[in-house]
């Protein structure tokens, strides 16, 4: 799976195709300072690649079907662990599949034989103690082991990939969105550091402490290469710890149904060495690095400033996702299409025909004003 | 085997028999128990023979439509990003599906199998409230037809069968979509109860003498697990969904976090009816595979004992562990691993049963029947299905593969594996008996190998896509995923397995009209129902039994003779009561007659139902129009004849 991410194309631009109409193609994006080191990153991602179980990948493939590989397949995939806990989780399901396999022959087996054998007396009628001896064999003794093993090794596991590490890592506050993620950096005060969305970066190699939180409908964090899904449900804060063991990007997908666009509700996972990370974050952190331009006015003028802030200019509207640094983002509507400029005026002009019944209300400009929103949008780096 | 059995004497009842005096007892009897005939006379069947067909047809239409509702998401699925429904369609659809397989489909089938057969398989002549089984009837024909019907009105709801709360309350789902859902499933399930309080009373009660509880065929004794695991869960959810209703319709906040309510609470109540619900559909159906086991094997049961305290085992266990549905919602993990352990203890019981019928089919040169192949197919499909379950039940991996398409694979071949084969097996076993002509064996077979593999090429990729990470309930997916390949597989699949249920539409209709005329008992089965004619007389039987063993058809057969009871009424409905566990005869129950006023009831309670949806106030007008109902249908029969003429002159006084 990971030889498709030897391509030295952009970084998520290959792996999310555009399926608007779209003036540019789907390859044409400018890779800037953060998206080119994320690039490089992902495919470094075979060198450093921990040797995980790999022969397992292929063994599901040859036991259900052959099919060839496309596009980025194994970006959002269980069998294709970057994290100890994923590991874990994908190991216990190998082995709880091979049991299986085993379990299934050998009851099939022995339905087999059934039918087909003749012993025991004229009527073939086994012995009172062979039968009992199938039955305690079968049905009590065989499902126990299974019982104490899974329940053994599902405690364990939870216990390793759940428990509160005490080290201090990042802390981020994800908070569910119809249909969107947004991300909050916070500091160890508590304090915000940073605010995005949709794309997440994590230090490689720290384990991260995320607090889910929602406060419209319940949401399912799930990035399934790094760590099992949780919750977000209003009224609670849960906890998830991620560790990426290397660098790359993955894709993550709401798992719990949450309307209309449920299904287009993506993230983003981009872990990079601890440096690249501080940086990043450090970035992130900063005012926008545009303040003064004719875009701006028409961001303002066209009521965008009422849902989205641009840190350092008088936009400020919370309801949507925080657009400081939209331009070194690699995706847009929530990992949905790449971040091309071409996308992002599509997007502006028909929200409703990219992913209908989004907030987000479909607005034209008139063209120099959406070019001059767009030039300003390209300059939030 | 031949079909006929080698002694007919042997099985033959007096309705059979030359004497003219018995010829005219039995016209008399077959006069009691008539249906009335015509337009109006339809609305008052009580029979249960009536009744429980109605239930099995009207399931069967939900079946067939909702199956029609899983072809058009998997075409939305045949490819990435495709067109064939938008979001809100998919969305609704669905939701309808999942409802209605799960509430007008499985339930109510179930039911409508218990209903029909039950009584005959204890020899009674028909159930203990056979007006309150017709009320439970038209209830569950009008919630169903119109929480069917809001999909081509575009009122469907929207948010899942399992409805999760805040995405279902008032703030984010506006519109009727979701009252529709709360109004009927509560209405729905007011007829699941009645059928389960039904069959408790008939099953404990009604039951021949000397069937003791130890004889009860295994099919009875899953009904009776079954309909007290309705009566069980099914408050759990009439009360959530209820919470649920009063919060959009009168701002109560059961769910409402900034008032202090919590979502989870629905999550709870939900799921404490959910998980068995799928119990409830799959006892009845190994009560089935058991029955069909014992008549091709020509065995009585390995392990009668041993397989009932399994399904009772199976009943109380389901209780134990709804909360793995809800590993994800940060839960201790203390509480979890509780439920994790109560979860894969299903596993033994299950296990069990199939070592026991493994056990019983040892040897046995079983005869290759459709209703055979079928449960050979259960085998199959439900021990794989059984398998993941136990995979899911484990905490770690099914944080990663909850609420993903291998959680869809898995409770299909859990529910099509464990509950529609059996369902499919026991309708070509039972079609003789209820129809009287034999449904059509080559077709039987071909459509079991057809469904089969379309079964298993639509739903084994699904493990595979979940894994690959695609989530559940999700209208298109993005083309680089890669998980193209596999729906396009999955979706084909499915139209090979709708083709499957396509032949076995057309056998059945073809076998109606030509299929060869059964006889009694065709299969040489060894239980009560092959007792009486098929189809069954109007009362069942013309002279209710004794029994000694679990298996009397074939004691008779052995023994040439069969005990009979005497003395009860041919000019009323009369059926025997025995002792709960002995089964010894202690007084006959009269039965009501048809009437008009359980079906004028349920129109009454509908409308106080579905007027609720656009205001409370129907609660009230509700209330006081069932209550005149009930009046009118619990107001004493004047009876036309002396209650005591049959009795001997000496016990009249």
């Amino acid at each position: 799976m990971s030889s498709n991410c030897e391509s030295d194309k952009g970084p998520a631009d290959n792996c999310i195709t555009p399926h608007m109409t779209d003036k540019t193609t789907p390859h044409q994006t400018v890779v800037h300072g953060s998206r080119a080191r994320a690039a490089s990153a992902r495919c470094d991602r075979d060198a450093s690649r921990p040797l995980f179980w790999q022969p397992g990948v292929s063994c599901l493939r040859v036991l259900v079907l052959a099919f060839p590989l496309a596009g980025c397949e194994g970006m959002q995939s269980v069998m294709d662990p970057v994290s100890r806990d994923a590991y874990l989780m994908a190991q216990l399901g190998w082995w709880m599949f091979a049991a299986a396999i085993f379990v299934f022959i050998v009851t099939i087996g022995l339905l087999g034989v059934a039918i087909m054998i003749r012993h025991g007396d004229k009527k073939g009628v086994p012995s009172f103690r062979f039968s009992t001896g199938l039955v305690v064999a079968g049905g009590v003794l065989a499902p126990l082991t299974a019982i104490i093993a899974v329940v053994i090794s599902g405690v364990l596991i939870s216990d390793e990939t759940e428990g509160d590490p005490g080290l201090a890592g990042p802390v981020i506050e994800v908070t569910g969105r119809q249909w969107w993620w947004e991300f909050r950096y916070l500091n160890d005060n508590g304090e915000t550091v940073a605010v995005t969305a949709n794309e997440m970066h994590l230090p490689v190699g720290r384990r991260a402490r995320i607090k889910l939180i929602s406060d419209d409908v319940i949401h399912s964090f799930w990035v399934p290469n790094m760590q099992g899904k949780t919750d977000l449900i209003p009224g609670q804060t849960n906890i998830l710890y991620a560790e990426p063991a290397q660098a790359g990007r993955w894709r993550g997908q709401c798992a719990e149904f949450c309307g209309l666009q449920h299904a287009l509700m993506g993230l983003l996972i981009v872990a990079e060495p601890t440096d690249a990370y501080d940086a990043w974050l450090d970035h992130q952190a900063r005012p926008a690095v545009v303040t003064d331009h004719p875009g701006l006015d028409v961001f303002v003028e066209q009521n965008c400033s009422i849902c989205h802030t641009v840190r350092g200019t008088r936009a400020n509207g919370t309801r949507g996702p925080d657009l400081t640094h939209v331009a070194s983002r690699a995706t847009l509507a929530a990992a949905t299409l790449p971040n091309t400029r071409g996308n992002m005026g599509g997007w502006i002009t028909s929200t409703h025909s990219v992913k209908p019944g989004v907030a987000m209300p479909a607005t034209a400009p008139p063209p120099d004003d959406l070019m001059a929103l767009l030039d300003f949008l390209d300059a939030l780096e | 085997m031949s079909r006929v059995p080698e002694n007919p004497e042997a099985t033959t009842s007096i309705r059979d028999e030359s004497d003219p005096q018995m010829r005219a007892r039995l016209a008399e009897l077959e006069k009691t128990w008539q249906s009335p005939r015509g337009f109006i006379g339809w609305f008052t069947h009580v029979n249960h023979t009536s009744i429980g067909k109605r239930f099995l047809i009207t399931a069967m239409v939900f079946f067939l439509l909702s199956g029609l509702l899983a072809l058009a998401m998997r075409l939305q699925l045949l490819s990435p990003l495709n067109d064939v429904l938008d979001a809100q369609t998919y969305n609704q659809v669905m939701t309808v599906h999942g409802t209605a397989m799960m509430f007008l489909f499985a339930i109510p089938a179930m039911e409508g199998i218990a209903i029909y057969l039950a009584p005959l398989m204890v020899g009674a002549r028909d159930m203990a409230f056979p007006r309150l089984n017709a009320f439970g009837y038209y209830v569950y024909l009008i919630g169903g037809t119109v929480f069917f019907l809001s999909l081509p009105f575009g009122l469907a709801p929207d948010a899942g069968w399992f409805n999760y709360v805040p995405l279902s309350g008032p703030e984010h789902s506006a519109g009727y979509g979701i009252d529709v859902w709360t109004t009927m499933i509560t209405f729905i399930e007011v007829s699941a109860l009645t059928a389960a309080v039904e069959l408790i009373v008939t099953i404990l009660k009604l039951r021949v003498p000397g069937m003791s509880l130890n004889r009860m065929p295994i099919f009875v004794w899953a009904v009776l697990v079954m309909s007290f695991m309705i009566l069980f869960a099914m408050p759990s959810v009439i009360v959530a969904s209820s919470f649920l209703m009063m919060d959009r319709l009168v701002d109560t906040a059961f769910f409402d976090v900034t008032l202090g309510g919590s979502p989870l609470l629905w999550q709870h109540l939900f799921w404490f009816f959910g998980h068995p619900e799928v119990y409830i559909i799959l006892v009845p159906a190994l009560g089935i595979v058991t029955s069909i086991v014992i008549t091709f094997t020509q065995r009585p049961l390995f392990g009668y004992t041993a397989v009932v305290l399994a399904l009772v085992g199976v009943g109380m266990i389901s209780f134990g562990l709804w909360v793995h549905h809800m590993y994800t919602t940060g839960l201790p993990l203390m509480g979890r691993s509780f439920f994790m352990a109560a979860s894969t203890m299903i596993a033994i019981p299950s296990g069990v049963q199939i070592y026991c019928w493994i056990a019983t089919i040892w040897g046995s040169r079983p005869r290759y029947a459709s209703p055979m192949i079928w449960v050979l197919g259960f085998f199959a499909i439900f021990i794989a299905g059984g398998l993941t379950g136990v995979m899911v039940a484990s905490v770690p991996f099914d944080r990663q593969v909850h609420d993903t398409y291998f959680v869809v694979a898995h409770f299909h071949y859990v529910l099509i594996g464990g509950a529609v084969f059996p369902l499919m097996a026991g309708l070509h076993y039972w079609f003789p008996k209820i129809t009287g002509r034999m449904i059509g064996e080559q077709l039987g077979k071909w459509s079991c190998a057809v469904t089969f593999v379309g079964f298993n090429l639509t739903f084994f990729p699904m493990h595979q896509l979940g894994l690959e990470g695609m989530p559940r309930r999700v209208y298109t997916y993005l083309p680089d995923l890669g998980w193209g390949d596999l729906n396009l597989l999955a979706t084909g699949g499915s139209f090979v397995m709708a083709a499957g249920f396509g032949m076995i539409l057309v056998n059945i209709i073809v076998s109606l009209r030509s299929g060869e005329v059964a006889g009694d008992n065709p299969w040489n089965a060894s239980t009560l129902e092959w007792a009486t004619a098929s189809p069954p007389l109007n009362c069942n039987f013309a002279e209710q039994v004794s029994v000694k063993t679990a298996n009397p058809l074939w004691d008779w057969h052995e023994q040439n003779q069969r005990a009979m009871v005497s003395g009860l009424s041919t000019t009323q409905r009369e059926t025997i009561v025995t002792t709960l566990l002995d089964a010894l005869p202690q007084s006959v129950m009269i039965l009501p007659g048809p009437t008009i006023w359980p079906f004028v009831s349920a129109v009454v309670a509908s409308i106080c139902f579905l007027g609720l949806i656009f205001s409370p106030w129907f609660f009230v007008v509700g209330v006081f129009g069932t209550f005149a109902t009930f009046v009118m249908w619990f107001i004493p029969p004047r009876y036309t004849t002396d209650p005591n003429a049959d009795l001997p002159e000496e016990a009249k006084s």
